[in-house]
């Protein structure tokens, strides 16, 4: 029977406020502990997805709207620019790799692409079955559309028109499904990526001077280009150019502040709990005035009384810290699993953050800040009164 | 096994205790009598080393008290006394067995299951190592006090008016217990009591004063 398993004791004998603190700390944990799980998870994709992406060129708009559906393809994008734009980009020194897109129609709401192989090199895509498209109409299928839509190499489909689902479909233009690419964690996954005379055979353009892309993706060929390859596009010609890294900043400076805000909410309930756990040990201090001169008599020096106190509440704030943490990452799995686009958290549900010791080491301060005025109240008990007190 | 001193202990300008002097012999068993509120209580505590009295001298087995430091005092204290207080307190969120190996612990022995087995037996209450104090009846819960109060074989024994709500015959058989328990464990026992009914059974017998005439 040493200190820690008294204090244990201690825990065992009030059931109903432990239970109370606990939930209280574990809910507070769990939901700093999942922002920070969340926010880590749509910064770690949106850098990856843009991680080969210089610069991205389009039609006259808002240039993070232009990032948003070339780059992470969740915005409609402004407008279509003609295709004599990529030769003109391919013919700038500054430019290394110019990969054209053309977007318009989806299958079952995942985007089609009108693009050039080298697009799979932007993002570090491989194929898993299959080949790459060689004829009009081939298509290769994303990790997660394949899964999604159960189509398999040989397959046929129809596209719709328009970015998400609702449009009527091209009854009369069917893909073929040559390849299906490797999961990669990327946008890849959940794009169906075919050649650009596809998308303009589906749309019947058959002019080449009609041709039209809705953007160009971009690399500098040295990171001088950084400096002026933007500004010159936007300042000399029709286009518009924006840096994925510059938008992607911003975009997690606004999801920031609400990330704080949810943040601040869970330090509050924190701070509640550690308010509830003070007045639940300075009570207990109260109801064991007597114990604790008892075990005084029995040999115990004040600072194994103090202990004791010290002991219960980092004892509390520990099982709260734990529950707390597998709760946020239980919950980060699960929505990973009920929701398609937020499927990379099932795996960042096994993962451990190094900002989660600072979640662990914020409810062990709040342990050992309830526990101090008590620990010190206990250390001060004078055994004498106590035990006249009765 | 102790002698006190010209021991006077102060509350600000009140004289609570005053003990001009008193030697107790190993193995002895004493009364320490006198009307409530003379201070049996301070006496007990000094002796104890829990209060450190304003002046005079204290040696307990051996161990100058007033020459020790805090710490040092507890943990003596955990080896050398066994005190049974007045209301027969249990730790409560520990069992009756749980509540001698705590005993054990802070005495610096190791547990020692055979030991509080042993002693259970012998004060009567075998059965009750699992049950809770709020489990017990006033005369369970005076037998597990006294019985946790010899666990470390202490050199000294200190038992604070533990008859003081008991009948006749629990009384009886308190005193008896302690008496037993002492010779057994070899400790000078002090039984601090205003009860006429235990005057008769401890041989020796020191009588506090009121301060007032203590001092007079």
């Amino acid at each position: 029977m040493n200190m820690p398993r008294l204090a244990l004791a201690y825990v065992q004998r009030r059931p109903l406020s432990t239970t109370l603190v606990i939930l209280l700390l574990a809910l507070g944990v769990a939901v700093v502990t999942l922002t920070l799980l969340l926010a880590h998870e749509l910064e770690t994709r949106l850098q990856r997805d843009a991680a080969g992406i210089d610069l991205v060129v389009g039609a006259k708009g808002s240039p993070l709207q232009l990032v948003l559906a070339g780059v992470y393809h969740v915005d409609v994008p402004p407008g279509n620019i003609p295709l004599a734009a990529v030769a003109e980009l391919r013919a700038n020194p500054l430019v290394a790799n110019v990969v054209p897109l053309a977007l318009g129609d989806n299958f079952n709401g995942f985007r089609i692409v009108g693009t050039e192989p080298s697009l799979l090199a932007l993002y570090g895509g491989n194929l898993a079955h299959g080949a790459m498209w060689a004829q009009p109409l081939d298509a290769v299928l994303g990790s997660d559309v394949a899964r999604a839509t159960g189509l398999a190499v040989g397959a046929t489909f129809a596209g719709a028109h328009g970015l998400s689902t609702g449009g009527g479909e091209h009854g009369d233009a069917h893909y073929r499904v040559t390849g299906i690419l490797a999961p990669g964690g990327t946008v890849l996954d959940r794009l169906v990526l075919t050649s650009l005379e596809s998308v303009w055979d589906v749309h019947e353009h058959h002019q080449d001077d009609d041709r039209e892309i809705t953007l160009a993706l971009l690399q500098y060929r040295s990171p001088l280009a950084a400096a002026s390859l933007a500004r010159s596009i936007n300042k000399d010609t029709a286009l518009v150019a924006a840096s994925p890294a510059l938008e992607t900043a911003r975009l997690l400076t606004v999801f920031g502040e609400g990330v704080d805000l949810i943040r601040a909410f869970a330090l509050v309930l924190m701070g509640a709990s550690a308010l509830m756990l003070f007045v639940a040990l300075a009570q207990a201090l109260e109801d064991r005035r007597y114990d604790l001169a008892i075990i005084r008599t029995l040999g115990a020096t004040r600072w194994q009384l103090a202990g004791v106190l010290l002991v219960e509440s980092l004892l509390l704030a520990s099982v709260a810290a734990t529950l707390g943490i597998v709760v946020a990452h239980g919950a980060a799995w699960t929505i990973g699993h009920w929701l398609p686009d937020a499927a990379p958290l099932a795996a960042a549900a096994w993962r451990w953050l190094p900002a989660e010791w600072g979640v662990l080491a914020m409810a062990l301060g709040a342990g050992i800040l309830s526990a101090l005025w008590p620990a010190w109240r206990a250390y001060r008990l004078d055994v004498a009164v106590a035990l006249a007190d009765g | 096994m102790f002698e006190l001193a010209g021991v006077v202990h102060r509350y600000g300008q009140v004289t609570a205790v005053a003990v001009a002097a008193w030697h107790a012999g190993a193995g002895e068993a004493w009364l320490l009598e006198g009307p409530s509120g003379c201070g049996k209580s301070t006496v007990l505590h000094i002796l104890a080393g829990l209060v450190r009295p304003s002046v005079g001298s204290v040696v307990v087995a051996g161990a100058d008290l007033r020459a020790m430091g805090e710490s040092t005092r507890d943990r003596w204290r955990g080896r050398t006394v066994g005190l049974v207080p007045q209301r027969l307190h249990l730790v409560q969120a520990l069992s009756v067995r749980d509540n001698l190996a705590l005993a054990q612990t802070l005495a610096g022995n190791p547990p020692d299951a055979a030991r509080i087995d042993a002693l259970l037996q012998a004060v009567g209450v075998a059965e009750l190592g699992p049950r809770y104090p709020r489990e017990l009846s006033q005369g369970q819960a005076q037998r597990v006090a006294i019985a946790r109060a010899v666990i470390n074989r202490p050199a000294l024994l200190l038992a604070d008016e533990p008859t003081s709500s008991l009948d006749d015959m629990h009384a009886a058989q308190a005193l008896e217990l302690l008496r037993a328990q002492a010779v057994e464990a070899g400790a000078t026992l002090v039984v601090a009591s205003h009860d006429r009914r235990v005057q008769s059974l401890l041989p020796h017998r020191y009588t506090l004063l009121p301060t007032a005439r203590a001092a007079a």
